[in-house]
């Protein structure tokens, strides 16, 4: 892919500065991208990336600095400007309306307002064609809330080829993608940048980035800290430019597993709106020993998650603790079996935004003789309890007394892990643990895990990415369409084995061996 | 237009922006007397006279503002928790009814007895009322606002029907009124020949009653938990639905004392205008209290202020006495745009 | 068998479309609000500003078209106060929905007070005639219950198909639709969402505003107050009702308009006598109680009514 030194810039961004209050998101950046080129941003989660992307994409207006397009300037926070100048964006969270076809979410924006019809049939028909041409299918008049994960991405792609896009940014795509998912964005990809579409690529997954692009670009702590040709560099290299140190590998000694602490037998839970239930499901979960759940989002991890988190019963099938089998079931029941519970989302689920440290650091034990007696609140004994969770924890913060909106994501974290792991459980379910976390914060969280593995917890962890699961667990299970595969040794399977089971093949050849 | 958040918006900040809302209310309030033809400073001028330029006016005021400060405590009792009770009206009634009940002669019991059994059954009676919508959001989802709304109009033909019908007063010449309560089942005044009774005292002991609910006891930690974040409360294994059933209770209980004492302290017998909206009027009190119990005493005393002020200043010089309604409801509105700017900044972009 | 005779007959039918007008108006304009996001608790009041508003320009000089027009202006100058606090500043849809509520009717009252301070009983006004449809008017039953109406009641009707082509026949209804499910989704193909529903709430409380001005300028003709009387909560589980849809609303609109014709028939009969009219005027209020329970289950809610959107937070 020589030859971009003659190729023109497409776009050229210059001082880009945002701030949010103290904290500087990006920090003075330059670089050009060129025509037909695929570069990729890399940073660590809260390096700046998405924020300078919303920036380019005129959802933010800069604080310093100017975007140049094609040659002309972009006026600055006007999502309108940048899509009409030829920029097309896959955000990392979607952005779809689920109550409307794939051809309706295509077209919304694209006539003017006050038409008085609108032109079905020609649209579908692009729709139709360019699905084609590109390789991304999807049923035109398919409603998107039917769809799975991987086909809204596909829909999210066609948007921008729909409105002729000639610059594409795509928000860690392939976060939410199988392994031949990703294989097949990749080739999506290259037919763009054949036809000359350039590609910005944001990633924090050091093996994508160098299959795919030609230059990379990392990013940290808001500022642009290297720029290199893909070609001239490796993964050790970028791993240290991103993290700003040598990353030490975590560290896993064998650990011999226990007695099966939580038992599934053929359990089943009902689909519930967008949430597929499970079915089948037959898992041992073992003292001592870390079970890792692979799969695509949305295939039944959070069914698992509210089954074994005390907010789902089995429709069919039958959950033991410690063999006996489990009758009522509801969050605190889970909490006084001694089950830790590392909610998905710590903003929505784990914390309650506008309460202290102290509020959030007793939310499952309030009730507890040591916090309060005959329904009266003794704070001064939840205070000390969340003061030792910081201390312990090294959650960083001004005070307990702090409203925890305040707190960084991986202080939050640790706030969440200091209070389910003070109660001393048994067994852990730790649900995207470090979805959204620094590296730092990253590496606390599994050392914690492990500690507690290694003190005989039994823990479940899911994780949308394999390299975590893969890093950590002593046995893997792969989840696809609300089935659970059977479970893999450590080193037993490569990711692309997993990947075959993550798309859902294999299930049926082993419904038969049991 | 963006609103990003301020870590430490700062004591100029949190008391800024709630002041200039005060100002901006002032100021549409001259607006509106100006408009009247009145000049605003008179208007202004006999509105506070009328509120607390006398013994006289005082003591209405404080009179006005307790049915209020119980409204205002249910309402903020419910908002807390995030259960839209606006229904206090209807609430109000109930309680109003069960004055009437056990107070017009069926009950004989010494007042020492008779009181507290009438208060109590007052509140149990607008707990039932509200606990109707509460039950029917958990059970089957159904937006309490609406329900409680609608609740308001047909509690207040029930009352219709009860004036017409069965509690209608024989010597009431055909007006649709109640029999008057008996000597023991009326509130005494705090002292003689001050026109000021029972239930404003007893008003304040509930708002200290909720303020330490809230602080001091888990169901008050619960309440906020709920109302800040129900979907983190119930996966930290809070029982929700339990909570709001007692949060219902409480702010239903709370709303029907002020019928109940309107009735037994000031009024002595039903009538179908016992409330000029004192339920609606509760939610703009709560909200100017900032949902704060103690608050809540404050602000029912400066809303009570505006409403009698505003009559003696509408006796005296004819502008129109809704002025106090308006202002009040401009208030609201601007008080939570000041909150709302108190804690964010708005940024462009 | 007086139940019958009474659904049989064509004035039944001619006083429950009637009584579905000003709903029609009111719910079709709570409906666009909704399914642009925003829940309008504002209803019952703008609906009393547009009862006095339309009457009183009228009543001041103006022809009967200008007051419709004066009302739907009023109305919409309560949305885009409405709009202004819930949509750009995401304040509580609730408060700020009574907010208005309070105001316009506050502001009403005193308006009324300060142009006719003197009068006792409001004056009337030469309201809407009805405008018989040449031929369909003489159809048995459908004719007069129909096609001899109020041309607002005509207005009415052609309300609900505008509002159902808009939503799911132009570029415009796909935003809103996409803007009540998504706001995401709008921004990012270079809409803007504060645009979009800032205009669905003024536009809808313009024809709350329509609704409550069919009272005093049709229904009946004059002013009251009182006289919308719980009408807006009422649209509002109608919304609920007809699953936010356009012509599945106005089938609740008129069966619920029916079932209060038929209220004010049956006191009239002996079966009224024995049963206090309280009773029967309750029964609206409990229908719509009911009418909430029955669909909760079923209703498809817009994913992000009473959801602020914020950009800076994703």
């Amino acid at each position: 892919m020589g030859g971009q030194a003659q190729a023109r810039a497409v776009l050229r961004l210059s001082g880009i500065t945002k701030r949010f209050g103290s904290l500087v998101a990006n920090d003075a950046i330059t670089f050009d991208l060129h025509e037909g080129e695929v570069i990729a941003l890399l940073g660590e989660n809260g390096a700046g990336k998405t924020t300078l992307m919303n920036i380019l994409f005129g959802h933010y207006s800069a604080d310093e600095g100017s975007v140049k397009l094609f040659g002309a300037p972009l006026p600055p926070g006007n999502p309108r400007a940048a899509l009409a100048a030829g920029v097309g964006m896959v955000h990392q969270h979607f952005t779809l309306a689920d109550n409307l076809t794939v051809t309706e979410n295509i077209t919304l924006g694209t006539e003017p307002l006050w038409r008085m019809g609108r032109s079905r049939a020609a649209a579908r028909k692009r729709v139709e064609d360019l699905s084609r041409d590109f390789g991304l299918a999807v049923h035109p008049d398919a409603r998107v809330g039917n769809l799975s994960v991987g086909e809204r991405q596909r829909v999210e792609i066609l948007k921008a080829l729909y409105r002729d896009a000639r610059i594409l940014i795509l928000d860690e795509p392939t976060a939410v993608l199988t392994p031949q998912e990703a294989d097949d964005l990749f080739a999506t990809l290259k037919k763009a940048v054949a036809r000359g579409m350039s590609v910005i690529f944001i990633s924090h997954k050091l093996h994508e980035v160098m299959a795919i692009s030609s230059r990379v670009l990392v990013l940290r702590h808001g500022k642009l800290v290297g720029e290199v040709r893909t070609a001239d560099t490796d993964k050790h290299q970028l791993a240290t430019m991103m993290v700003g140190a040598e990353v030490a590998e975590l560290e896993v000694r064998p650990h011999a597993p226990g007695p099966v602490l939580l038992a599934l037998k053929g359990v089943s839970t009902p689909a519930r709106g967008n949430v597929t239930g499970l079915r089948n499901v037959t898992l041992d979960l073992r003292a001592g020993q870390i079970t890792g759940l692979a799969g695509v989002s949305g295939n039944g991890q959070a069914a698992l998650a509210a089954l074994i988190g005390g907010l789902e019963l089995p429709d069919k099938g039958e959950m033991t603790l410690d063999g006996a089998s489990v009758e009522g079931w509801s969050p605190r029941q889970a909490v006084d079996a001694g089950v830790a519970r590392i909610p998905e989302d710590r903003h929505t689920t784990g914390t309650v935004a506008d309460f202290t440290l102290t509020e959030n650091a007793i939310l499952e034990s309030y009730g507890d003789a040591k916090f309060s007696r005959k329904g009266w609140m003794d704070w001064r004994a939840a205070e000390g309890f969340a003061q030792d969770i910081i201390a312990r924890y090294d959650v960083r913060c001004p005070g307990p007394a702090t409203r925890i909106r305040l707190l960084s994501g991986g202080n939050m974290q640790k706030l969440i892990l200091g209070r389910v792991l003070e109660r001393g459980p048994k067994i852990i379910l730790a649900n995207q643990p470090v979805r959204g976390l620094d590296i730092g914060a990253v590496t606390y969280v599994h050392q914690r895990l492990l500690q507690a593995r290694d003190e005989s917890a039994a823990v479940l962890l899911i994780s949308e990415d394999l390299d975590e699961v893969m890093a950590l667990s002593d046995v893997i299970h792969v989840i696809s369409e609300g089935r659970l595969s059977p479970g893999f040794a450590r080193g037993a399977m490569t990711p692309a084995q997993l990947g075959v089971w993550m798309a859902g093949h294999g299930f049926e050849r082993s419904d038969h061996a049991a | 237009m963006r609103l990003e958040p301020i870590a430490d918006p700062g004591l100029g900040r949190t008391l800024g922006f709630p002041a200039a809302a005060l100002a901006a209310t002032l100021a549409f309030a001259m607006a509106l007397a100006m408009a009247a033809g009145a000049d605003p400073l008179v208007v202004l001028g006999l509105m506070i006279k009328g509120a607390a330029g006398s013994k006289f006016a005082l003591l209405e005021t404080l009179n006005r503002a307790t049915p209020l400060i119980f409204t205002g405590l249910a309402v903020a009792v419910a908002f807390r928790a995030k259960l839209w009770n606006i229904g206090a009206e209807a609430q109000l009634y109930a309680g109003a009814i069960i004055a009437v009940l056990l107070g017009t002669g069926a009950v004989a019991l010494p007042w020492p007895l008779l009181l507290p059994l009438s208060a109590l059954a007052a509140a149990v009676a607008g707990s039932l009322v509200l606990l109707g919508p509460a039950t029917l959001k958990l059970r089957f989802g159904v937006d309490e606002v609406v329900t409680t709304l609608l609740f308001n109009f047909i509690m207040l033909l029930f009352v219709s029907y009860l004036l017409e019908g069965p509690m209608k007063d024989p010597a009431g010449m055909g007006w649709p009124k109640s029999q008057r309560l008996i000597a023991d089942a009326r509130l005494p005044r705090i002292a003689d020949g001050l026109r000021l009774h029972w239930g404003f005292l007893l008003a304040l002991i509930a708002a200290a009653g909720v303020w330490i609910v809230q602080t001091r006891t888990t169901l008050g930690y619960e309440m906020r938990a709920v109302g800040l974040n129900p979907t983190a409360a119930r996966f930290a294994g809070l029982p929700v639905g339990r909570i709001m059933i007692k949060t219902a209770l409480l702010s239903g209980g709370l709303a029907a004392l002020a019928g109940w004492s309107e009735v037994a302290g000031l009024k002595g017998s039903l009538t179908l205008d016992l409330s000029p909206g004192f339920g609606y009027t509760g939610i703009i009190v709560a909200m100017l209290a900032l949902l704060n119990p103690l608050g809540v005493v404050v602000s029912a005393l400066f809303v009570a202020g505006v409403f009698v002020g505003a009559d003696s200043m509408s006796r005296a010089i004819g502008v129109p006495t809704y002025i106090a309604d308006a202002l009040l409801a401009a208030s609201l509105l601007f008080m939570v745009l000041a909150l709302l700017l108190a804690r964010v900044r708005v940024r462009r972009g | 068998m007086e139940i019958l005779d009474i659904l049989l007959s064509a004035t039944f039918w001619a006083a429950a479309i009637r009584i579905a007008s000003p709903l029609i108006f009111a719910t079709m304009g709570e409906l666009i609000c909704e399914r642009a996001g925003v829940l309008n608790l504002g209803i019952e009041g703008i609906m009393i500003a547009g009862a006095f508003t339309g009457w009183f320009a009228v009543y001041a000089g103006m022809p009967l078209p200008a007051g419709v027009l004066m009302a739907l202006l009023i109305g919409m100058a309560f949305g885009a106060l409405h709009g202004m606090l819930t949509v750009p500043f995401g304040l509580s849809q609730h408060v700020v929905g009574l907010g208005v509520t309070l105001l316009a009717t506050s502001m009403t009252y005193f308006t009324y007070r300060l142009a006719l301070p003197e009068v006792t009983s409001p004056p009337r006004i030469e309201a809407f005639a009805e405008w018989p449809v040449p031929v369909l008017s003489d159809l048995p039953l459908v004719g007069p219950a129909l096609f001899s109406q109020s041309p607002l009641t005509y207005l009415a009707f052609a309300t609900v198909a505008a509002v159902a082509f808009t939503l799911h026949r132009t570029p415009l209804g796909l935003a809103l639709r996409a803007v009540g499910e998504n706001p995401a989704s709008v921004e990012a193909q270079g809409l803007s969402v504060t645009g979009l529903r800032i205009g669905a709430v003024m536009a809808g409380s313009g024809l709350m505003a329509v609704g409550g001005a069919f009272l005093t300028m049709s229904a009946f003709n004059s002013f009251f107050f009182e006289m919308v009387n719980g009408r807006g909560w009422i649209c509002i589980a109608l919304v609920v009702f007809g699953a936010w849809k356009p012509w599945k609303s106005l089938l609740g609109a008129i069966l619920f308009a029916a079932f209060d014709a038929l209220q004010i028939r049956l006191q009239q009969t002996p079966i009224g006598a024995h049963v206090p009219y309280q009773v029967f005027l309750m029964m609206p209020f409990a229908l719509s109680i009911l009418a909430l329970i029955l669909m909760s289950r079923r209703a498809e809610v817009p994913a992000a009514l009473m959801v602020p959107y914020n950009k800076g937070e994703r």
